[in-house]
């Protein structure tokens, strides 16, 4: 049986256990959905513009939620052990764990998309780059969340961890203000994280701007984080379960 | 009888101290093993290194002709591990946490239902296949556990102190269970700090202590080391520390354990001793109420080898966290 498969079993018994667990509500779906509900109520012709933003915001929140749980409550109720003993090696159980996530943070950012288009009139260019935005940009923001929770012992120590990484994210990656717009050197600092990409990959796809780099720059750039996080996650995941167990 | 486990010259260290030194021994094809020793003697870690969800320090563990460091996978394709903590999915139903495992353990689609149904009729757990995992008693978590390991069909079947945490029936259940199970062919290896457990159930046992293998042999074989060894039995009415220092004063007295109101008394002179003894307890105005004369058991064998009180091993570990 391919290695995919067993990640496809793990990613599917993820998204059936874990779904309505609090953090995940709390962080994953309510903080999202709070977030469009406030920017549309404030003004809700201007939301256009912070639309592309909003989704990418989503899609980081939902699945880096989804990647705490998947790995910390596992660690803590010592269900993770049941992976290690099965025949899979460790590759396999971190995609599997970040597939789950991904699928997690994929079915809310277009629950979310769906909404906003049509309630904002908006039309979607590039259909498959647009796809392929979301794919990537999923993976990258799971990995990313494993890489922050595989270290800690608590749900709670994961989210907060979490939040280290990601509130900064919303103020440096373009959903509310351009990245050009910043003063030196915070656009440096923009340019290392993912979301920024997620986000200009979206912009380009959404709305009728031109964007920070070219689309298919984002498209590679965003398979490059998801390359580098895997490898990294990877790496962090096998030292702390050979420290742990 | 070819030996599907061999393990050579493990070692483990943790925090400075040798909890695996040196161990070397091997399992036959279709026994049941077991490894008996007090908390803390490094039962749990060799199990888990032999497993592959431990790294040791240096030794070899081959199982089923695979090294465990070298093909991991191919090794835990072949056995099943019941952990001492019952570790299934909480969410997941009995049913769904089965056919999770057989879909893991690349048991073939169209069998998954069959295995799980079948496995859920053995252990009488049909009526709770649709309940939660978290949401079912101890004994049936426990079961449920086994059922798990059990799902791919392994060769080989790790139990780390099975019955640890279980009622009086539960326990018995288990044990039957494990019996049915060799008889199908199995090799069951489990650790244990009970000794009437590993008694009743292993063809042979490692008796571990602080690291150390300290004999591996059948019960019998242990329980002869001991045998030159007589064992006087007696019940007073109440035991005074005059009387026990008394007692362990006397020579010829190999031994001296003191339970409630009993006293066994080991001894190779059990003609010469027994007046002197019912003189002494006699002289300290306690009344016997019984006197027996016994031989030699697994836990005598065990006393002498190790040194150790017996109730050394009746403490059981604090439990972990997790869904018990």
């Amino acid at each position: 049986m391919g290695e995919i498969a067993k990640a496809y079993f793990i990613a599917k018994k993820d998204m059936g256990a874990y779904y309505l667990k609090p953090p995940l509500i709390s962080w994953g779906l309510m903080l999202p959905i709070v977030f469009v509900l406030a920017f549309y109520f404030r003004n809700p012709a201007g939301i256009i513009e912070v639309v592309p933003g909003l989704i990418g915001l989503t899609l980081l929140f939902s699945c880096t939620s989804m990647a705490a749980i998947v790995i910390t409550f596992e660690k803590r109720i010592g269900a993770l052990e049941r992976l290690l003993l099965a025949p899979l090696n460790f590759r396999t159980i971190l995609f599997g764990k970040s597939l789950g996530s991904t699928l997690f943070g994929l079915m809310v950012a277009v629950f979310i998309t769906l909404i906003l288009i049509p309630l904002m009139g908006l039309s979607v260019k590039h259909f498959w780059a647009f796809v392929l935005i979301f794919i990537f940009s999923g993976l990258a923001f799971s990995l990313l969340g494993i890489l922050i929770s595989v270290g800690v012992k608590e749900v709670f120590e994961a989210m907060t961890m979490s939040n280290f990484f990601r509130f900064p994210m919303i103020f440096l990656c373009g959903v509310f203000f351009p990245v050009s717009s910043m003063p030196y050197p915070l656009p440096i600092l923009s340019y290392l994280l993912p979301l920024t990409y997620t986000v200009d990959g979206l912009k380009h796809c959404m709305l009728e701007e031109n964007g920070m780099i070219p689309l298919y720059l984002d498209l590679l750039i965003l398979l490059g984080f998801v390359f580098l996080l895997f490898s990294l996650s990877l790496f962090i995941f096998k030292k702390r379960i050979r420290q742990e167990f | 009888m070819n030996d599907i486990i061999q393990v050579k010259d493990l070692t483990k260290v943790y925090g400075g101290n040798l909890a695996i030194d040196h161990i070397s021994f091997h399992v036959r094809d279709g026994e049941v093993f077991g490894f008996l020793g007090p908390n803390g003697a490094g039962k749990t870690t060799t199990i888990r290194i032999m497993v592959g969800l431990t790294q040791p320090g240096s030794g070899t563990v081959w199982i089923d002709g695979h090294d465990i460091l070298k093909e991991p996978v191919e090794v835990k394709k072949t056995i099943g591990l019941v952990p001492e903590t019952s570790n299934l999915y909480g969410e997941l139903t009995a049913l769904k946490n089965l056919i999770y495992q057989a879909e893991l353990y690349e048991v073939p689609k169209k069998e998954r239902r069959t295995r799980a149904f079948n496995l859920l009729e053995e252990f009488s757990l049909k009526e709770h296949q649709e309940k939660p995992f978290q949401a079912l008693s101890r004994g049936l978590k426990r079961r449920l556990t086994i059922a798990a390991a059990l799902v791919h069909k392994p060769k080989i079947l790790f139990l780390d102190e099975p019955t640890t945490g279980l009622d009086v029936m539960s326990a018995r259940g288990l044990r039957k269970l494990i019996g049915d199970l060799k008889k199908k062919g199995v090799t069951i290896f489990l650790t244990t700090h009970y000794i009437p457990e590993a008694e009743s159930l292993c063809d042979r046992i490692a008796v571990i202590m602080k690291g150390k293998i300290r004999v591996i042999d059948t019960p019998e074989s242990i329980k002869a080391q001991v045998k030159e060894m007589d064992v006087l039995e007696i019940g007073l009415d109440r035991i005074t520390e005059d009387l026990k220092n008394k007692l362990f004063l006397m020579e010829g007295i190999e031994k001296i354990l003191i339970s409630e109101n009993r006293i066994r008394l080991h001894t190779k002179t059990l003609d010469q001793i027994t007046p002197s003894v019912i003189q002494v307890i006699e002289k300290q105005g306690a009344k016997i109420e019984m006197i027996n004369t016994l031989s030699p058991t697994l836990e005598d064998a065990f006393i002498k080898i190790t040194g150790l009180d017996s109730d050394v091993m009746k403490i059981d570990k604090p439990m972990k966290t997790g869904i018990e």
